[in-house]
């Protein structure tokens, strides 16, 4: 398929295909439901592999930024929307606990600012480039990242 | 309009004035919920605005982790007072979509009716804020008088009136009562007629036409990359909604239609709104025909496991204020690794800055009701 060309509404095949044809098998593909495709991205990546699915697939809305603390590793999770269709992909960026950096996205998606903000303040994974990365629902005070998994809740052993 | 107003002023004005922050909320009339919103004024001209939130902010996702998966439905109501359903809903049927469950017929067709007697309730109650905003009281109770009926309705159903606790892990805790049954219709009749004697008390007034028409006006583009959702993107002329074009449980079977205005202002998304309760109540009432013919023996729970398979799993719905998502990270264990919320008002929020600038501060409170705030949902 022509990996250059526009797309309003890409099929879920159609978008493996393009995924896997642009950027030569390094995103990865891993399951496809009605409406639905899910892929790993390496972390180089993802401000590419976000441009070229905002820009030729016309996936113009993103719906959330996720942080999951895996203990091996930090993990970020994209939600991104095609509002011709209704599709979803879901793009899964692992990130190694010692060098918790990833590139913002704001600067395609400026809905996705707040939600970068939130994952950094809540789990200290940080965002290259993006305008104002400060603690938004908690106190500027807080020196911890308080959803990482080594901070405890009560009951928690 | 009030842009090119401040172009005019800034040539032709020789008086100079300093620009001056003014801090409303978290305590002022027009917030609805403790937040803030810092405007930079020039004049009577909005020139910057920044919102700030987080005096809610209680670690929502982090005390699920702590929690087995059948005790946090009543939490999920917790999230939006006014949206409690939906949220419940939703966070079921992540869990159902991590465990591969089906869902029985009948229940989806009563949590679609659960869903828009919630969507109306919220509606009405955005409605009696708006009211008082502009300084209209009779609008307010009328609101509120009307949406005690669809409140009386959900004790009907479940007992309670707002933090509901109806939907469970598999179904939804009971089957439709004979009194629910009896009341539903009458309710939506009465109030397909009430609602026209309040949408008369608005559209007949200048004050609200004049605040609202004209006033907070985003491109459809803005709209989709600042991220805005529900109602107010459809009064942009998006046409997008997951009831509609993403169908979960019974809505593909519904037939309804999805309003979308195409002015980008206050009123198209006031409009949009009113439009909407109309909507709710046919689907209430086709998804009531089903419920009927499904018949009163069917089931409407199935047993669900207590422990979930390790994976991840994401639902998305139509809140009544846009949309949520819901993301769930499975170990395998009967509690959640990680469960995180998309509130739709949290995006909203974000978008303040684009909605105020260039507008007068007198049309500040208007154009930020518009976007129907709840900080439950937003600071979670």
């Amino acid at each position: 398929m022509d990996t250059n060309a526009v797309y309003q509404k890409p099929t879920d095949e159609e978008i493996k295909t393009l995924l896997n044809e642009k950027f030569e098998g390094k995103v990865n593909v891993t399951k496809i439901e009605t409406r639905r495709v899910y892929a790993t991205v390496p972390r180089e990546l993802i401000h590419q592999v976000c441009e070229y699915i905002h820009d030729n697939l016309t996936f113009e809305h993103i719906s959330t930024v996720i942080g999951v603390d895996m203990i091996d590793n930090l993990r970020v999770v994209y939600h991104i929307d095609n509002y011709f269709n209704g599709c979803v992909i879901e793009l899964t960026v692992d990130i190694p606990n010692d060098d918790p950096h990833v590139a913002s996205i704001s600067d395609i998606w400026v809905g996705g600012n707040w939600h970068e903000r939130e994952t950094y303040e809540l789990f200290g994974i940080i965002f290259d480039g993006h305008p104002h990365l400060a603690r938004l629902l908690t106190p500027d005070t807080y020196e911890f990242y308080p959803f990482r998994k080594s901070y405890k809740l009560r009951g928690q052993e | 309009m009030a842009r090119d107003l401040m172009d005019i002023r800034a040539e032709t004005d020789e008086l100079t004035t300093d620009k001056m922050w003014v801090i409303m909320g978290p305590q002022h009339p027009f917030s609805h919920g403790l937040w803030t919103l810092k405007v930079e004024l020039d004049g009577e001209l909005v020139t910057d605005a920044e919102p700030i939130v987080g005096y809610l902010h209680r670690g929502w996702e982090k005390e699920c982790e702590n929690r087995s998966y059948a005790k946090i439905v009543p939490m999920a109501d917790r999230l939006c007072y006014a949206a409690s359903m939906t949220y419940s809903h939703l966070y079921c049927m992540t869990v159902e979509k991590a465990l591969g469950l089906e869902v029985p017929e009948k229940a989806q067709y009563i949590r679609v009716v659960a869903d828009e007697i919630c969507r109306i309730s919220s509606h009405l109650m955005w409605l009696a804020a708006v009211g008082t905003d502009l300084g209209n009281l009779t609008v307010f109770l009328w609101c509120m008088r009307e949406r005690e009926y669809w409140m009386d309705l959900f004790v009907r159903l479940c007992g309670a009136r707002m933090t509901t606790n109806y939907p469970r892990i598999g179904g939804v805790r009971n089957d439709i009562t004979e009194l629910f049954d009896r009341d539903v219709d009458r309710c939506v009749q009465h109030f397909e007629k009430a609602l026209w004697d309040i949408i008369a008390l608005i559209d007949d007034s200048s004050i609200f036409l004049s605040r609202m028409k004209g006033t907070g006006i985003l491109t459809c583009e803005q709209c989709v990359n600042l991220g805005i959702t529900g109602p107010a993107m459809r009064g942009n002329g998006v046409d997008f909604d997951i009831r509609r074009d993403d169908p979960y449980e019974a809505y593909d079977k519904i037939d309804f239609e999805v309003p979308v205005l195409n002015d980008g202002d206050s009123y198209s998304r006031y409009m949009v709104r009113v439009e909407e309760l109309f909507q709710s109540c046919k689907i209430i009432t086709r998804a009531m025909q089903k419920i009927r013919a499904i018949g009163k023996n069917a089931p409407y729970r199935y047993k669900a496991p207590t422990n979930v398979p390790a994976g991840t799993a994401m639902c998305r719905l139509e809140d009544p204020r846009g949309e949520s998502l819901m993301y769930l990270v499975a170990d395998g264990s009967g509690k959640p690794y990680r469960l995180k919320v998309r509130s739709p008002i949290f995006t909203n929020v974000s978008a303040s800055k684009p909605l105020v600038v260039g507008s007068r501060i007198a049309d500040v409170p208007v154009i930020m009701a518009m976007i129907d705030m709840c900080l439950g949902e937003t600071d979670r």
